[in-house]
């Protein structure tokens, strides 16, 4: 099993924390990963993504180009990487940003109300996580107990009163990918 | 131990301070600040000392004295930070001092960009600095590996007196991978050449940190006692990995992240039914010429892929002497070659030379 995966949207959307939760997953569950940010001089507002693969074997490119997985956070990720998903994969997209449908019909295309389900949880910080759920749900490579270990370790103890607020996020990220 | 994820640059920090590096002295630049920021904190948690210099020309310095007293000492930067500190290393290598100099390689010339290249290879290969002098040089392709390397850098450069260099592309330093941090067991070695005080009671001479022979002849003797040592680490430090080589008719040669993609590439050609092999030097100097020699004697072709405009395919021509043709493949300026490019380079090769 290999997954190849890219995370998308503009700074501050949190996909390189995404992407690094799905790795952390990947790791505790005795998979290879890697995760790779697109470091150039991005700040918020700007554009990020990162490539993550989790993997039986040792990890070849960490750069990912055929993605089984793509996720777009906003409209010009969309249209940067909706080329890369491998047909039968993966495109989970902000519908909440997006107001466009991706073109590509040999793909599974997944849209995600991200800021509704956000604003329906009074958090405009949790979109991300909304998303997680989505992914984690669609590919099944993760189960909801595996992302709350990796954002316990990621968040730290004096971050656990974060923890309800963002295990319902992917609650409910998951419910959408039903 | 544990398996954590951690950053290159992170990583690389945690190996030094837990191979016993207690001084560290840097100036931030893009794509390595991590080290320095990891230094800052973690130093002084275990009796270190982090010091942010004033420039890398400083900083260099700072490690030529720490490591003059016998100390693990070490610096890290990228590309246009590495070029101020060729001076120091000059007169570290010339005095014959131990330490470890990182550098997370970016575009360039000048300034240049941010994003990872391999365009530093010529300056790590060839001295950089200058004079009759070499410095080991380790190319770690994962972050494990630059744990490994980092670690094993300062044995090195203590066995030999010499300062050695961790060569890694931005990727290294910026990517997340699983690590496991080794037992690491510190290996005893003579340091009585260190300068830490003397006085006319002690049973041995000044101890004195010195590059200067002003004597002609003298310095000869100097530098024929530097290039005995240099033999002898090309005769013992040598690092190579291979794979599929074995029943290989093309084979790649590549360091570093470009070695992985390679990788990824290899193994789609072989699904293809195309023979590919892998020669991924982990040492770049010392350079391993005998398995390059001995495999080009038996492949159609070789085909080297860096990031950069071509620097190590000059060594990999040296090695291969004429018996095949050596390709080169390369994408530059921070770019980061893809699996489907180097997959196309495998099949245009096998075109041409089957």
């Amino acid at each position: 099993m290999t997954l190849q995966m890219i995370f998308a949207g503009f700074g501050g959307q949190g996909v390189l924390l995404m992407g690094q939760l799905i790795a952390y997953a990947g790791m505790v569950t005795g998979k290879e990963v890697s995760w790779m940010p697109a470091y150039g001089p991005e700040m918020r507002g700007g554009a990020a993504n990162c490539s993550v693969v989790v993997s039986d074997e040792p990890v070849g490119s960490p750069k990912v180009e055929d993605a089984d997985v793509v996720v777009a956070m906003n409209r010009p990720s969309m249209a940067l990487f909706e080329k890369n998903v491998v047909p039968g994969g993966l495109l989970f997209y902000n519908s909440s940003l997006i107001d466009e449908k991706p073109s590509r019909e040999d793909i599974r295309v997944i849209p995600v109300p991200v800021n509704e389900i956000a604003q329906e949880l009074e958090s405009n910080k949790v979109g991300n996580m909304v998303m997680l759920g989505a992914v984690a749900q669609a590919t099944g490579s993760f189960s909801e107990e595996q992302l709350a270990d990796a954002l316990r370790h990621k968040l730290g103890p004096s971050k656990e009163k974060f923890m309800p607020k963002n295990m319902e996020a992917i609650r409910r990220g998951m419910e959408v990918a039903k | 131990m544990n398996r954590q994820m951690m950053k290159g640059n992170e990583a690389i920090a945690e190996a030094a301070v837990q191979a016993g590096c207690r001084y560290y002295f840097g100036y931030p630049i893009t794509p390595q600040s991590e080290i320095p920021e990891y230094m800052s904190r973690r130093l002084p948690e275990v009796g270190g000392v982090f010091l942010q210099a004033e420039s890398e020309i400083a900083a260099i310095n700072m490690v030529y004295g720490a490591a003059g007293t016998g100390a693990r000492a070490m610096t890290s930067s990228s590309s246009p930070g590495i070029s101020l500190k060729q001076e120091g290393i000059s007169y570290i290598a010339g005095s014959e001092l131990p330490c470890v100099i990182v550098n997370i390689v970016r575009g360039g010339p000048g300034l240049g960009s941010i994003q990872p290249a391999q365009s530093d290879y010529y300056q790590a290969t060839r001295g950089g600095g200058h004079g009759d002098y070499r410095l080991p040089v380790y190319a770690p392709a994962s972050v494990q590996e630059a744990v490994n390397l980092t670690q094993k850098a300062f044995d090195t450069a203590d066995k030999y007196r010499t300062p050695a260099m961790i060569l890694g592309d931005g990727i290294i330093g910026q990517m997340m991978e699983p690590v496991t941090m080794p037992e690491y067991v510190r290996p005893e070695v003579d340091k009585s050449w260190a300068a830490t005080g003397w006085n006319a009671s002690m049973k041995r001479d000044r101890a004195i940190i010195n590059s200067l022979f002003i004597e002609a002849d003298r310095l000869e003797v100097h530098l024929a006692k530097l290039e005995k040592k240099y033999r002898a680490i090309e005769q013992n430090e040598l690092m190579v990995e291979t794979q599929f080589l074995e029943d290989a008719e093309f084979a790649i040669v590549a360091y570093g992240t470009t070695a992985r993609i390679a990788l990824t590439a290899i193994r789609n050609a072989r699904a293809e039914g195309i023979k590919v092999g892998l020669i991924r030097p982990i040492t770049l100097w010392p350079f391993p010429t005998q398995t390059i020699s001995d495999a080009a004697k038996r492949v159609k072709g070789l085909l080297t892929v860096e990031m950069s405009l071509g620097q190590m395919v000059d060594d990999v021509r040296i090695a291969a002497n004429g018996a095949c043709p050596v390709k080169f493949y390369g994408r530059s300026g921070g770019v980061v070659p893809g699996v489907r490019e180097i997959y196309q380079q495998i099949v245009s090769m096998k075109e041409e030379l089957a």
